[in-house]
């Protein structure tokens, strides 16, 4: 399992942010009539959506309409498993990640991944960062300890470690774990975060810690979020889609998804109105 | 509208629009008694109106503490919130035209009653009567959720202006015929006023029921016709 595979899930930061308008934007990930399958089971149908670059895109939708699926596919790691395939294009800086010559662990670095529960490594804290590391770079003692410092510090982690960075991730409260596996996901420098429903498993302090880390982190990155914290969407995403039963049915500026929403579907959603 | 599946927030917006629906009609038999009470010099119709004032202030707080309440409970996101911040806005301007028709009813005492200006009180009457049709017209737009009610009434303002424009410059030509008249024609110049004033927040609700519907602000630049802020009246010769 590479180290990006394992990163661990953030929980979505809370404020909606003056919405970007689409035009001027760079496309970090240009994604162009993608279908994924479970076998015969088509899970997500002619999606066309962009992740901007340096902003929080979040992903919202009922269980079960095709969001996880989507982030799934942008680092392809169902590829992992058998009868799954995607057809389209999923461009990362126009290069298309579902030709047949990809890198995968290249790419995975590229796009990191943090999962709903915190996945750390059974090892200490400072392994959990460096282990990764060393899967693409070989570093000094002192340039390794520094970067796992940085990584520490970048998810807000490190005051409360810094003291017991033997100690075993596991350890950790879960609020500290999934920080944890966000600063194993910062430490390989990867270029695109994907957060799958990151602060399920959290409290809301933790919650909170996680969405000021996203709001921190979007400089330097490019972010996905999935949720079905309609708030947390709205307080961390520059820009929202709503998807349903695999398809894409609305995406836009997150000020305006939810204060008011093109799509009577998205705006039944996100108002508790469904079914 | 679908039901939200948490059916409690739709009874508690229901109860918002409820709330502001009987706040409607409060300022509305407050103004057309203040100016009942003005044209028959009322006093104890006056007092009546005045007291009136209480109740519709109440309503606003009773209407803020259910809006805070609903929106630390629900959530609300799109056509729910603004249907809250929009009941916060209409209550403030129904509290607001509670007011003025208050003060429209403290003036009739101090009105002398010997004094002939049915003309001039007629303009006020008739004003008012434009006024209480504009507020009639945008609660039921409100209550519909009716954008072109609220457009029309949201034009209809500069008909108002320009009946005060007519009553201002009149005013102002009784005054410079008689002193003795001055005191009657100031009160009334300042009912007239209020009376503009209620149209003007009759237009802010035609506004916030547009937000509420279409969920932007309206971008037009409302026509306006008041103009009594420049108008002067040559002395007689």
């Amino acid at each position: 399992m590479t180290l990006a595979e394992s990163a661990t899930s953030t929980p979505p930061p809370l404020v909606a942010h003056a919405a970007p308008v689409s035009e001027g934007l760079a496309e970090k990930v240009s994604v162009r009539g993608l279908n994924f399958y479970y076998g015969d089971n088509r899970a997500l149908k002619d999606v066309t959506v962009a992740l901007y670059a340096g902003l929080v895109t979040a992903f919202i939708g009922p269980s079960g309409c095709g969001k996880s699926t989507f982030l799934r596919v942008l680092n392809r790691i169902y590829d992992l498993y058998p009868n799954q395939r995607a057809e389209g294009q999923v461009l990362l800086d126009n290069q298309d990640v579902l030709s047949p010559g990809q890198d995968l662990n290249l790419l995975r670095a590229r796009v990191g991944m943090v999962f709903q529960k915190p996945t750390p490594f059974p090892m200490s804290i400072y392994e959990n960062i460096a282990f990764g590391i060393r899967l693409y770079e070989s570093l000094s003692k002192a340039d390794m300890d520094a970067r796992v410092e940085s990584a520490l510090r970048r998810a807000a982690l490190w005051d409360e470690v810094k003291d017991k960075l033997g100690a075993n991730g596991l350890s950790l409260s879960g609020g500290q774990q999934q920080r944890l596996c966000i600063a194993r996901t910062v430490a390989i420098k990867p270029e695109v975060i994907l957060l799958d429903e990151p602060c399920s498993a959290l409290d809301p302090i933790a919650t909170a810690k996680i969405e000021e880390l996203i709001d921190e982190l979007k400089s330097d990155y490019t972010i996905a979020i999935v949720t079905h914290n309609m708030q947390q969407a709205a307080r961390v995403s520059d820009y929202t889609a709503f998807m349903f039963l695999g398809e894409l049915v609305e995406f836009g500026p997150t000020t305006k998804i939810f204060t008011s929403p093109s799509e009577r579907r998205t705006q039944d959603y996100i108002t508790g109105r469904f079914g | 509208m679908e039901q939200h599946t948490a059916r409690a927030f739709d009874i508690d917006l229901q109860d918002l629009a409820r709330l502001v629906a009987e706040m409607g009609g409060l300022a509305e038999k407050q103004i057309g008694e203040s100016v009942d009470a003005l044209n028959s010099h009322d006093l104890a119709l006056a007092q009546r109106v005045i007291a009136l004032d209480d109740k519709i202030d109440m309503l606003q707080r009773e209407i803020e503490e259910k809006a805070i309440l609903t929106i630390a409970r629900r959530q609300p996101m799109a056509v729910d919130l603004r249907d809250i911040v929009g009941a916060l806005r209409v209550a403030n301007d129904l509290e607001r035209i509670g007011d003025l028709a208050k003060n429209i009813a403290k003036r009739v005492g101090a009105l002398d009653d010997d004094i002939e200006l049915t003309k001039v009180l007629r303009g006020v009457e008739h004003m008012a009567d434009l006024v209480l049709s504009q507020i009639k017209d945008v609660l039921d737009a409100y209550t519909r959720r009716d954008v072109e009610k609220a457009l029309a009434v949201w034009r209809g303002d500069e008909e108002v202006d320009a009946v005060n424009n007519s009553l201002f410059r009149e005013l102002l030509t009784y005054m410079m015929e008689d002193p003795r008249n001055i005191s009657l024609c100031i009160h009334l110049l300042f009912c007239a006023k209020n009376i503009e004033r209620m149209g003007d927040h009759a237009t802010n609700i035609a506004e916030t029921v547009y937000y509420i519907v279409e969920g932007r602000p309206l971008a037009d630049e409302r026509p306006k016709g008041d103009t009594t802020a420049s108008a002067t009246v040559a002395f007689p010769a």
